[in-house]
């Protein structure tokens, strides 16, 4: 059983235009159950019972998240979805907030219940502008029918910067600073937005709120394997025939989803997560998707033979150098070297020196840099050193 | 609890990037006079309002062309060939990466992944998603930008 939707179960079936629609299909039931039969302490129980594990790639406990704000002393406490998808290959979100953004709002104001927090933020990035309207008409359809009453939720549009999917900094964006990332501890969920107890899920996180309350944490955490319940939604791209988006079930073959739903021919390797992903070349190809294993975010960017591991490689630090927030040194100067040198690598310039130097800035980055960005920067260096070792050693200038 | 040690955090500081997206959207860019009227206005040192305005891709300070192109040079379009429209977009319009035509049509630029990876290539025109492009497609979609 590869394929399961409960993510995704309303796109294509509901009118993500319409809420009558919605309503039709069983929506909001789960929010009535929360509010008028559960205590804020037993959805969060619920949710830790469920296993759920974060969407947006840390794959953080999402009810211990819960808890967290829940018991935290606060005058307000905040909700934030983050719909701010940037990383390199991930549409998957775009593709929920199009299909069925009343799921979302659903599982917001589920969350806002929980935690005891008035007031919501959707961070939207500025790429996605074109989903506003579509966004804000299914908040004002949701206010209308008297679902949002004693909650506010606003939508925030990013500018243009990927480290504002980064939770801290996104926070500091919202507060109409750089977005840059903040040093920790203080955790969101005990100082978070303007300081106040916070929580911040992925969108794909929150559309699985109301499927957990209404069905129970027993039914979600059938699902999956023993350390990822659930399903997860993967954003197929590159050298594939059927490109888009796939729910599965957690644990299933990497080989499934690349080989049998987007059938990709001739495979040398595949970047699962994006720039801050894992590389596994075509031997690996029957790792499963899990937590426990490799996942992120759910991009999968597959490349065929003819690809060029270097030029691939390169062109992803160039993206973490260019995005970098440039706050903490061992990621901003640490990811601009490296490109550097994958530059030389690039045009046959390169040496053995050089291959020593980019483990040992590896580790550096990895230990040192204050966020995800730097600290997951080096995997797709050390990953392609480990499994095409020999392209590096064939660009050594003679 | 907003903790020891923080500072007591100021709300109206969030219409900081609320201002500068809308200074962006009226002018086409973010220009020296509005940050300065920000600054004073949210009672916030004029070089941190230039911070905030200089941090974000979408926000800039030199003034850019009524439409702006924005390709996507990010690893999934660019293994469909996004080379292939970038060059296609500079030849219709007779400009390279970052200028702006003559007439003030048009800014040309690149961008990272834009999230449209299952349509690639793909690129947005100010707020438009325009996928599945190829070179000859080029020339009917600036059309109908003026």
């Amino acid at each position: 059983m590869p394929q399961q939707r409960v993510v995704l179960k309303n796109c294509g079936v509901i009118d993500p235009k319409r809420i009558e629609s919605f309503l039709e299909n069983g929506g909001f039931k789960a929010l009535s159950r929360a509010r008028r039969e559960m205590t804020p302490e037993q959805i969060t129980n619920e949710i830790k019972a469920s296993g759920l594990r974060g969407r947006g790639g840390a794959g953080f406990p999402c009810g211990i998240k819960w808890d967290g704000a829940r018991t935290a002393p606060g005058d307000e406490k905040y909700v934030i979805c983050n719909a701010d998808e940037g990383e390199v290959g991930t549409f998957k979100d775009r593709y929920i907030l199009e299909k069925d953004p009343f799921t979302l709002i659903e599982g917001i104001l589920i969350a806002g219940h929980a935690i005891g927090a008035r007031q919501g933020y959707i961070y939207l990035r500025a790429e996605y502008h074109y989903l506003l309207d579509h966004l804000q008409g299914a908040i004002d359809q949701a206010k209308q029918k008297g679902f949002l009453d004693g909650f506010r939720l606003e939508i925030r549009e990013g500018a243009g910067a990927y480290i504002c999917g980064e939770e801290s900094a996104l926070m500091d964006s919202i507060e109409g600073k750089r977005g840059e990332a903040r040093y920790r501890p203080p955790f969101p969920t005990t100082a978070g937005l303007w300081g106040q107890p916070t929580i911040i899920n992925n969108v794909e996180t929150l559309m699985n709120i109301p499927s957990i309350v209404f069905n129970g944490a027993a039914w979600f955490s059938q699902i999956g394997t023993e350390r990822s319940k659930g399903t997860k939604v993967f954003s197929v791209s590159g050298d594939v025939a059927r490109p888009g988006v796939y729910e599965m079930v957690l644990g299933s073959p990497l080989r499934e989803l690349v080989e049998e739903l987007a059938m990709a021919k001739d495979v040398k390797m595949v970047q699962l997560g994006g720039a801050t992903g894992r590389i596994l070349p075509y031997d690996k190809l029957d790792t499963p998707l899990a937590f426990e294993a490799v996942l992120g975010a759910g991009a999968v960017t597959v490349y065929n033979q003819s690809r060029d591991v270097i030029d691939i490689v390169y062109r992803t630090m160039e993206f973490l150098a260019e995005e970098s927030c440039g706050k903490c040194t061992p990621c901003r100067q640490g990811t601009e070297v490296m490109a550097e040198v994958l530059d030389k690598f690039h045009k046959g310039e390169g040496s053995l020196r050089e291959l020593q130097n980019l483990e040992a800035l590896s580790s550096a980055m990895m230990l040192s840099s204050l966020c995800g960005l730097g600290q997951a920067a080096p995997n797709a260096v050390m990953d392609s050193l480990q499994h095409f070792r020999h392209d590096y050693e064939s660009r050594v200038a003679r | 609890m907003a903790g020891k040690g923080v500072i007591t955090p100021r709300k109206d500081r969030a219409e900081l990037v609320v201002r500068l997206q809308e200074a962006q959207q009226r002018y086409g860019h973010v220009p020296e006079e509005v940050m300065a009227a920000l600054a004073d206005s949210l009672n916030i040192p004029v070089h941190e309002v230039y911070g905030v305005a200089s941090f974000y891709s979408f926000l800039t300070l030199r003034p850019l062309g009524r439409n702006v192109i924005r390709v996507c040079k990010s690893l999934p379009c660019y293994l469909k060939s996004a080379e292939m429209i970038m060059e296609a977009v500079q030849k219709e319009l007779g400009i390279g990466l970052g200028e702006t035509t003559p007439d003030g049509r048009f800014t040309f630029q690149l961008t990272n992944c834009i999230g449209l990876c299952e349509h690639a290539p793909a690129m947005l025109i100010n707020q438009d998603p325009h996928l599945n492009l190829t070179p000859e497609k080029i020339k009917q979609i600036l059309k109908s930008y003026q």
